[in-house]
């Protein structure tokens, strides 16, 4: 007979001899905890299924199965596209004016290396510590046309009473300057990670080359840093589709419908309106939305990052 | 050339400066207002008496220090158990081999992703069903939604940078497997532990939606508190401040001490900085 010789798993941090069982299952027995502690929090995803399917209110005690028609109202009412729409144009706007202002910012901050540009790498890190929440009372002073101080500044131009959050052509844009204020630094500090992590000898050898500064910039800065915009834009434009918490401290989705976005309209439908059945669609519906790109996203960070090692150990070895 | 060089540089300092404006002005506005008295907020700029009035009326007059201590409370509660759960699962995401691992990390890390609004919706029915509604446990447990994935996530990358040999050699040594992790792992990354749990209290302290939803009565973190005094008949603008200072302090301070960290903390571990 051939004596049976038990298959090995090499490269582990113990199983250097052959593993007992005990030693193949600990991995999961150390995991378990924390999956528990959060999975018995993702329970409510289930049931939040589950719940789309009836007319449960938090008022009423009874509630029945409704199938799907929870689902074919949200797709047939305007509110809801009305709020798609907001999301949107929420998310595109201030995701897009922090990675344009972040990346200027970064670049910057990473050219100059005077002592001005150190003291802001570290000062400019704070409005990304202040809570959302406050970040808008904060700016709900600075605007506020009694005491605040952009009133009296723009007072010197001839300008009194700018509506802000008040008015619905102006609203939108001032929860997205709360928005850019607070989370800007993000996309800067990542940026100037990268940028700082960026290997020299090829920007070396362009210099020698003579190329412009925008052609370094363009052919050889922005490529290395495809794989920190990527995660900067992975965090920043799903937190920028379900944000809540600027949107409801300034006007609760006011004026009107103006800043309904999709999580506020859930939460006023389920809230305000006790109709608990009917908000989960949205929030679902957006959830799948979120989830679909953040895949999308973080494949090509993926792809990116593989380039981007590849390319610089390369040119690293050109230059060794 | 030498003058169009300097000529970039002050356009350069000129831009970074009305940045730094737009981004710190709000910061040293909101500090002044609270010095300054009722009387003085609507004529007055930069020039003023300086007052403590605003303080004494926010901490000793209102419920501003309960709001506060809630706010500890939880936040540190559910670092805690995240590094408790989160520190030997990073570890184990980081060097068993097992089956699904890569499933698992994206699981935990899918959490950060999930609408807030759609864990908020269910739980708070059954956290009335329950009993957890409005107490500081089911505050801690939600939040570890916050938490956990920022933990596990960012000390796995601690542990990836530890070589193996170490392990191997305390092995030699005749450690169990909980000694090596204690006495040789655990030093090692108390660096990014610790900036990872200072991060995690950060966002747990700032955190809006769970809290407004699931507590508000007996248990109030501060970052719900402090829209009452915005909402309030009277408004007192300098007492608004006060709230909205004194909460964004503990995170100004705490991201100050882990700087060097930081990066790493705020992308989950995908950028190393």
């Amino acid at each position: 007979m051939i004596p049976v010789v038990p298959k090995k798993k090499v490269g582990d941090a113990d199983n250097i001899n052959a593993p007992p069982l005990s030693a193949r299952i600990r991995p999961y027995l150390i995991v378990a905890p924390a999956l528990i502690i959060t999975i018995g929090i993702m329970i409510p995803f289930a049931m939040a299924i589950y719940y789309s399917l009836t007319s449960y209110s938090f008022r009423l005690p009874d509630y029945s199965f409704v199938g799907l028609r929870n689902w074919i109202r949200m797709f047939q009412a305007p509110e809801f596209w009305r709020a798609v729409w907001v999301t949107l144009r929420y998310a595109s706007f201030s995701t897009g004016i922090e990675m344009l202002l972040g990346l200027g910012i970064a670049l910057l901050l990473g050219n100059l290396n005077n002592r001005f540009s150190r003291i802001m790498r570290v000062a400019l890190i704070f409005p990304l510590m202040v809570a959302p929440v406050i970040a808008t009372i904060i700016w709900q002073l600075m605007l506020n046309s009694s005491v605040g101080i952009v009133e009296k500044f723009l007072n010197v131009f001839g300008v009194y009473n700018f509506p802000w959050a008040a008015s619905h052509s102006t609203a939108m844009m001032t929860a997205v300057m709360i928005d850019v204020w607070v989370n800007c630094p993000f996309i800067i500090v990542l940026i100037l990670a990268g940028l700082q992590s960026l290997p020299k000898s090829p920007f070396e050898s362009a210099k020698i080359d003579g190329g412009s500064a925008w052609f370094n910039f363009r052919k050889l800065t922005l490529p290395m840093l495809k794989p920190y915009i990527y995660i900067a834009l992975l965090f920043r434009l799903m937190a920028a589709l379900q944000e809540f918490s600027i949107i409801f401290a300034l006007t609760k989705g006011g004026p009107g419908d103006t800043l309904m976005n999709i999580s506020i309209t859930a939460y006023n439908t389920g809230f305000q309106f006790n109709k608990f059945g009917a908000s989960l669609p949205y929030i679902l519906f957006l959830w799948v939305v979120i989830y679909i790109l953040a895949k999308q996203i973080a494949q090509r960070w993926q792809a990116a990052q593989r380039q981007a090692s590849g390319k610089s150990i390369d040119e690293r070895g050109e230059a060794g | 050339m030498r003058s169009k060089k300097r000529l970039l540089a002050i356009c350069q300092n000129g831009l970074l400066a009305v940045y730094s404006v737009f981004a710190l002005f709000p910061l040293i506005w909101m500090v002044l207002l609270t010095f300054k008295s009722d009387a003085q907020m609507f004529d007055t700029a930069f020039v003023f008496t300086p007052t403590l009035e605003n303080y004494k009326a926010v901490l000793l007059r209102t419920d501003y220090l309960r709001y506060f201590c809630d706010s500890v409370i939880v936040s540190f509660g559910a670092v805690l158990i995240s590094i408790l759960a989160g520190v030997p699962a990073a570890y184990a995401l980081a060097r068993y081999d097992f089956k699904k691992k890569e499933n698992v990390a994206f699981q935990i890390l899918s959490f950060k992703f999930a609408p807030e609004i759609l864990v908020v919706l269910p739980l708070f029915m059954i956290y009335q069903k329950i009993g957890l509604y409005d107490t500081y446990l089911g505050l801690i447990w939600v939040y570890q939604l916050i938490t956990m994935p920022l933990l596990i996530w960012v000390v796995r990358g601690y542990f990836e940078d530890i070589s193996v040999e170490i392990e191997h050699a305390a092995q030699v040594d005749g450690y169990f497997w909980w000694q090596i992790f204690l006495k040789t792992l655990v030093p090692l990354i108390k660096p990014g532990l610790v900036s990872s749990a200072l991060l995690a209290f950060i966002f747990a302290w700032n955190s809006f939606t769970f809290p407004l939803q699931l507590a508000g009565i007996k248990v109030e973190p501060v970052t719900v508190a402090a829209l009452k005094y915005l909402a309030s008949d009277t408004v007192h603008y300098g007492q608004m401040a006060v709230a909205a200072t004194i909460s964004a302090l503990p995170a100004i301070i705490f991201a100050l001490l882990i700087q060097k960290h930081l990066v790493r903390g705020l992308s989950f571990g995908a950028v190393k900085g």
